[in-house]
């Protein structure tokens, strides 16, 4: 089949309104193509955002169903009161509040770290390095984000812990000071960086618009170009909080396995995800209690992130910045 | 004795009949009868019927807010792009209603060009290829000379060639605002439109680029129907052949004030509004 004519010869106004017709509805040999074209690419990706969809209700499912078997034989008051978490043992007790308090405390201490350290560096490098300083030191940066987590872990356990020693003598080998301050340098870059792309959105126009009000570099900064990006910083911290919340290699190394309901960083403690290794790898039989307690903290942490992440989509969408 | 108009209508089919069968379209012009356009609840446009003559230049002016970009968007079908926008009544070119049911509007773009405030030349392409954008997305095969050809003329049409045929190899974004805004208009006659839409197309050029852009107009409009956007009223009354006058209440719906020739909006407006307005009273 031959390929119709791009323009049709056209002479009078009844046969230009037959093509004009004829081309806008679109009946054209390549009009069918590119249709059908739009539909395969449309079904295309309906197809891959039904899958993360299908396996997030796969996940929510499989977590409930265990949840659900959970808490008949456990009461949930009990979860959510006891101050013990002690399944493993003969007498059991089964209250979150040693894992959360530690999972919370950990996270708190990377943040200190993160956050302050993180926002200066974007600072420094969007606002005040030279573009030959940063493309230097911002890969250095991103290295950081590349180390397996096992290597922070140990980093924490072998290094930073007897450094630390030397300073605080009652510092146990397993604590959650040194995990969560190692914490703190792995979601770095993840701040850091987020936030610097954040900062670098930032119109020229608006920071020129305050120089040429008079103001300072700092001023600048501090009254323009971080309250601008305001929303991306925050995205930022929620999203490395979620990340620190979740971070299961360093604490299982370098915290211990003690479930202990205490806010003091300088003894060994257990997370919620360093509950789930330790069950995981030992030999708890499938369908005992023990197996489902993983379910119950699973559930615990997932719905944790889910409220995290529902919080950072309201607060982005109430101080997103638009920007032509 | 004969019917006097049977016969011209013969004379007129037997020019028709000997005339060249050309390939390229001459004017076309539009017809648009109450055109209302929301973004969501909110109503920018309300019931506007004007109709758009072939080969002649159609300024539509009114102060910021009042809907006039909204209003020639609404000619190409690009307004239904905003996530929640919708379109009421309808928009005839030729007689076709552009709005109707089974209307590609990919199609209707390609009858209907349009340049932008800003030039937008692709970054990442020749100023050739930039030229060639949309021609490539209407015909699959397209040789070396007829794609030279193509380059050439439209370049010639949009009044760059000599300033850019030793560059063709360039990326587009290398030229000047004025020249880039060409290139645009070069990008736009390509596909060979019956229409061309224009929204402030000399805003962000300087006196002397803007002095080009109102000559190719001029220039342009032996072949296209053109309907300008522009808040320059001196601009309106050197090209504009016909003036649409919007301007929006309190509820900030633009509502058509008045449509006449430039001439008379310009000398002799029915409206006071109008008068103000080009006054400098208001907006």
């Amino acid at each position: 089949m031959t390929t119709e004519p791009f323009l049709a010869p056209v002479t009078t106004p009844a046969e230009r309104r037959e093509w004009i017709l004829r081309l806008l509805t679109g009946t054209q040999r390549v009009d069918r193509i590119r249709r059908l074209r739009e539909s395969i690419i449309l079904s295309l990706l309906f197809l891959s955002a039904l899958i993360s969809v299908a396996t997030t209700i796969g996940i929510i499912y499989t977590l409930s169903i265990e949840t659900f078997h959970f808490f008949q034989r456990v009461s949930l008051i009990d979860f959510l009161t006891d101050t013990q978490w002690t399944p493993l043992f003969t007498e059991k007790h089964f209250g979150i509040w040693p894992l959360l308090t530690a999972t919370l405390l950990v996270s708190a201490i990377a943040m200190l770290v993160a956050l302050p350290l993180g926002l200066l560096a974007a600072i420094g490098l969007s606002e005040y390095a030279s573009p030959r300083l940063a493309s230097i030191v911002k890969p250095i940066l991103e290295i950081l984000a590349g180390v397996p987590t096992v290597v922070y872990g140990y980093f924490a356990l072998l290094f930073v812990t007897p450094l630390l020693k030397r300073f605080i003598p009652q510092l146990e080998v397993f604590n959650a000071l040194s995990a969560g301050l190692v914490m703190g340098i792995m979601i770095l870059p993840l701040v850091a960086s987020l936030s610097e792309d954040a900062m670098r959105a930032v119109p020229q126009s608006l920071r020129e618009g305050a120089y040429a009000l008079g103001a300072t570099k700092l001023e600048v900064v501090w009254r323009v170009v971080v309250p601008s990006s305001l929303s991306g910083i925050v995205a930022a911290s929620i999203l490395a909080i979620s990340r620190a919340i979740g971070e299961t290699m360093i604490v299982a190394i370098a915290m211990g396995q003690v479930p202990r309901l205490t806010l003091n960083p300088l003894v060994a403690m257990e997370t919620m995800t360093a509950y789930i290794v330790q069950v995981s790898l030992g030999d708890t039989p499938h369908g005992s209690l023990e197996y489902q307690t993983i379910f119950a903290v699973g559930t615990a942490l997932f719905l944790i992130t889910m409220v995290l992440n529902l919080l950072s989509y309201r607060f982005l969408q109430r101080f997103r910045e638009v920007y032509e | 004795m004969a019917d006097p108009i049977a016969a011209l209508t013969n004379a007129q089919a037997a020019r028709a009949e000997a005339a060249p069968r050309v390939q390229a379209p001459t004017a076309a012009g539009m017809d648009v009868e109450q055109l209302s356009a929301f973004y969501g609840r909110f109503q920018a446009l309300a019931e506007i019927t004007l109709p758009i003559h072939p080969g002649a230049v159609t300024a539509v002016i009114g102060p910021s807010g009042c809907g006039k970009s909204t209003f020639i968007r609404c000619l190409n079908r690009l307004h239904e792009l905003t996530p929640g926008a919708r379109v009421t009544g309808s928009v005839r070119l030729e007689g076709v209603d552009i709005y109707q049911p089974g209307v590609d509007p990919a199609r209707v773009r390609q009858l209907v060009g349009m340049v932008f405030q800003k030039p937008n030349p692709f970054p990442t392409l020749s100023i050739y290829d930039n030229v060639l954008a949309g021609v490539r997305l209407h015909r699959s095969r397209l040789s070396r000379a007829e794609a030279d050809e193509i380059v050439e003329r439209s370049l010639r049409a949009a009044a760059l060639w000599d300033e850019v045929k030793d560059k063709l190899k360039a990326p587009g974004s290398s030229l000047s605002g004025g020249q880039q805004q060409r290139l645009c208009i070069a990008r736009a006659l390509a596909v060979e439109p019956l229409v061309l839409l224009m929204d402030e197309p000399t805003s962000a050029l300087d006196p002397i680029a803007t002095y080009r852009i109102e000559e190719l107009i001029w220039e342009l409009k032996q072949r296209y129907t053109i309907v300008i956007v522009t808040h320059n009223m001196q601009q309106a009354a050197r090209i504009a052949d016909y003036v649409a006058f919007l301007l929006a209440g309190e509820e900030r719906t633009g509502r058509l004030i008045e449509f006449d020739t430039a001439q008379r909006i310009f000398t002799n407006p029915k409206r006071k509004e109008t008068e103000d307005y080009i006054t400098g009273k208001i907006g």
